[in-house]
């Protein structure tokens, strides 16, 4: 590993550790880019009791805003602020281009793939891909079977989880298409670093985010049910005890717009109501925030006490919206998002802008038994799994480790992919008073009603955890505002 | 527009804390009272005690007076203890902790934090006075925090009637309770001036019924002052008018509001328009009944107006 002193970093910088990985601030040979110039300079003018004095009112910004999540394990009910780092990551306005347009086609692709898997099912009618990969997906949704949704948008609001390579390039690592969170956090990370470097953030010129819950209001409002001009527009949370229950509350003040509960809704005669203190009121567009099992104890799962009685039915006369659409999670599935360059390529005929990471599916004996014999090089996940959960780091793990996943990939291929492990971009953070190098990965949030939308930006994750490359916040991750410059 | 779910949980919020402070001053009445000897028995009193809030805690004889401050204070079982009620006030408000100012918030989650800790040790036994008066405080402190930092709009109102309701099934039980358990003839003057006061400041009167009749403590102008009173706070008119008020300010015109709107105003001018000689001459004890079965009908009647209205009742009207 080439230290900072071999490539001769700038101070404060001098003894930050350039490692393997493509770093977002400093190039190979230890030149700062250009767009991470001014943070160098604003960093070399502060001291670290000064930034950890900052530190301390961005922490207590956090806490009084009651921008927290709960730890259970405890009755309590600790609350805690969602651990984040000072410095922001910096992306040029060039490098955002690429990144919006491969967005723009990814999801625009994926909803003509969604729609066709529901409909006429060409893709798997002409074999392009083998229908047991479909069928076989927990999350296909029979009930969707011909069922028409508002301006055949599936996905109206998708995190897609982007990583850099050694080769400076972004590829997309997983799509999240069903309910994705985390955007109130790009949003309050925002306010706060504005409030923490306001001198930089003026010398950036760094292009606004803020328009976010406009942007996605007018995507639901473009998703009401013909007919419904002014539609009311409701976010489902599944309650106080959901862990992203902070973001439901959040969006919905931002958006003005009822934050409500399954036992707030009704359904009479396949239309939606909502009770208030003034009688029932319609509602046009649900923004849910429950995932499908739980969305409605009549279609799917019955021990659900989350969901509302009857909205399935609602739903397929045409009389609400969903968003997003049920039976979305087919296409993140982690064996489908192997066929996501043929899917691109096959409706749209293009290629895709932003690759995919290679990936094998294990189903043919011969790449199967390559990878277990691989298995410490490489990054095995089940396929249906979020969060960072079902997953092997294969340099990471233990031999013990690697032995059960060969024997669970063996007992049920079909649930597991194999990626080669691929070292994140490093990103500086400001970690007890030293500038050190960690994982970090970026998920952008893109809005699809009757246009594509993607505010520049995005939440950058990090991997807290020295050399760790999980950045999921279940997995002692955290956040760093993303800053698209102009 | 405000969603059912959110008032209900506003009503309750405000319900179980007025319990709670009522038990909290129940006990501190009592307790005082303990200490000094009067021609009802210890137990005839504790005995009072439980019926005033209800008989929360049956099952049991009377063994010693702490155990049953205990049980009251403390008992998870029983689902009226102050510890219970100050539990229930945040779970509602958990609920709809973002329809409440974070000051609100913040104070329901110290009081139970530290009715918990309280909880945990003798404290009854130890400094008993303290304790019941850190939550009287506690519960005036909500409500001074929640008239100056939250607006005063429908889901404020569902507050006020919450904590009104309360107030006037409680208070209503206790009259109730002193006038069927002391002997008292149709003197004017009691005979036995400890227990009266004892109700008055169980109704936090003491001072202000002073102030009006002066330290002399007749039947007749007690009843008064704690049924009739226009300007006490503790009066069950005075609450009855707040109910009222609260109710037209909601400001819903709707057919099942109509209803809630009529009854509230009914106990209203019942009160209003009551004289303490009729009352007295034909049996306080069946006013109250009648008064109390005009609150667990205002109770149910809000529920239908607001919160449980069945949607084919909702969509004809």
């Amino acid at each position: 590993m080439a230290t900072a002193e071999q490539v001769g970093l700038p101070p404060p910088f001098d003894h930050y550790g350039l490692g393997a990985a493509c770093d977002e601030m400093f190039t190979r040979s230890g030149e700062t880019r250009p767009q991470y110039q001014a943070l160098l300079e604003a960093m070399r003018e502060l001291t670290p009791e000064e930034i950890n004095r900052r530190k301390q009112i961005a922490d207590l910004s956090f806490l009084h805003q009651g921008i927290t999540f709960t730890v259970y394990g405890n009755d309590q009910g600790t609350e805690r602020i969602f651990p984040y780092d000072l410095l922001p990551r910096i992306l040029t306005g060039s490098e955002w281009e690429t990144i919006e347009r491969g967005l723009g086609q990814r999801l625009t692709a994926l909803n003509l793939f969604l729609k066709d898997l529901y409909h006429d099912a060409r893709i798997l009618n002409d074999g392009t891909i083998p229908r047991e990969f479909i069928y076989s997906c927990k999350h296909f949704r029979r009930q969707m079977r011909g069922l028409r949704v508002a301006r055949d948008v599936y996905v109206a609001v998708c995190g897609c989880d982007l990583i850099r390579m050694p080769d400076d390039r972004f590829v997309v690592l997983e799509d999240n298409l069903r309910v994705p969170s985390g955007v109130s956090y790009m949003l309050t990370s925002r306010q706060v670093m504005k409030r923490i470097f306001p001198s930089l953030f003026s010398r950036c010129e760094v292009q606004p985010i803020e328009h976010y819950p406009q942007a996605l209001s007018s995507t639901l409002r473009a998703l009401a049910p013909k007919g419904r001009l002014d539609p009311t527009i409701v976010l489902l949370t599944p309650g106080v005890f959901n862990s992203a229950y902070f973001e439901h509350t959040y969006l919905a003040r931002q958006m003005g717009i009822q934050l409500v509960e399954g036992r707030d809704l009704t359904v009479h005669d396949n239309v939606v109501y909502m009770r208030t203190i003034n009688g029932l009121r319609r509602v046009d567009v649900v923004y849910r925030r429950i995932d499908d099992d739980f969305i409605d104890p009549l279609a799917f799962r019955p021990d659900s006490t989350l969901g509302v009685p009857g909205i399935f039915n609602a739903y397929r006369a045409g009389n609400v919206t969903l968003a997003n659409a049920l039976g979305t999670g087919v296409a993140d599935d982690k064996a489908i998002y192997a066929w996501l360059p043929k899917i691109i390529k096959y409706y749209l005929d293009q290629d895709p802008i932003l690759d995919n990471v290679e990936t094998h599916l294990l189903e043919d004996r011969s790449t199967r038994k390559w990878v277990v014999d691989h298995l410490h090089e490489m990054v095995v996940k089940a396929v249906g799994e979020s969060g960072g959960y079902g997953m092997l780091i294969g340099p990471h793990s233990t031999a013990a480790e690697r032995e059960q996943f060969a024997r669970q990939i063996e007992a049920d291929p079909r649930n597991y992919i194999a990626q080669p492990t691929i070292s994140l971009s490093t990103a500086p953070c400001f970690i007890d008073g030293k500038f050190e190098s960690r994982h970090v990965d970026l998920r952008p949030y893109v809005l699809y009603g009757d246009k594509i939308t993607v505010v520049p930006g995005g939440l950058t994750r990090v991997a807290l955890r020295k050399g760790s490359l999980v950045v999921n916040s279940s997995q002692g991750g955290g956040s760093k505002d993303t800053w698209v410059l102009h | 527009m405000m969603l059912s779910r959110v008032a209900d949980s506003l009503y309750w919020m405000s319900r179980y804390l007025e319990r709670a402070e009522h038990v909290a001053r129940i006990l501190e009445v009592q307790m005082n009272l303990m200490l000094d000897r009067g021609s009802v028995t210890v137990e005839g009193r504790w005995n009072r005690v439980l019926k005033c809030l209800g008989n929360p805690v049956v099952g049991e004889g009377f063994r010693d007076p702490y155990h049953l401050a205990h049980r009251l204070a403390f008992d998870a079982e029983n689902r009226s203890s102050i510890l219970s009620s100050i539990s229930a006030a945040r779970e509602n408000a958990r609920q709809v902790r973002e329809q409440i100012s974070s000051e609100m918030w913040e104070q329901v989650n110290r009081m139970f934090h530290e009715a918990r800790r309280a909880s945990a040790g003798d404290i009854l036994v130890d400094e008993p006075f303290d304790f019941l008066r850190a939550i009287r405080e506690g519960s005036h402190l909500f409500q001074g925090i929640t008239d100056s930092t939250m607006s005063h709009e429908q889901g404020w109102q569902f507050i006020q009637i919450g904590r009104a309701l309360e107030r006037a099934i409680s208070v209503t039980a206790l009259v109730d309770t002193y006038y069927t358990d002391l002997e008292w003839n149709r003197a004017e003057v009691v005979s036995d001036p400890l227990e009266w006061i004892g109700l008055l400041k169980s109704a936090t009167a003491f001072e202000a019924y002073c102030k009006k009749h002066g330290a002399e403590p007749r039947l007749d102008w007690i009843a008064e002052f704690l049924v009739l009173d226009a300007e006490f706070p503790h009066s069950i008119r005075f609450s009855a008018d707040q109910i009222a008020y609260a109710v037209e300010s909601i400001g819903d015109h709707s057919r099942r509001a109509s209803q809630l709107l009529r009854l509230t105003g009914k106990m209203r001018a019942q009160l209003g328009f009551s004289q303490i000689e009729e009352i007295m001459h034909s049996g306080i004890n069946g006013y109250l009944k009648n008064i109390e079965r005009q609150c667990l009908e205002v109770d149910l009647t809000l529920r239908d107006a607001y919160i449980g209205y069945s949607i084919e009742e909702a969509l004809g009207a």
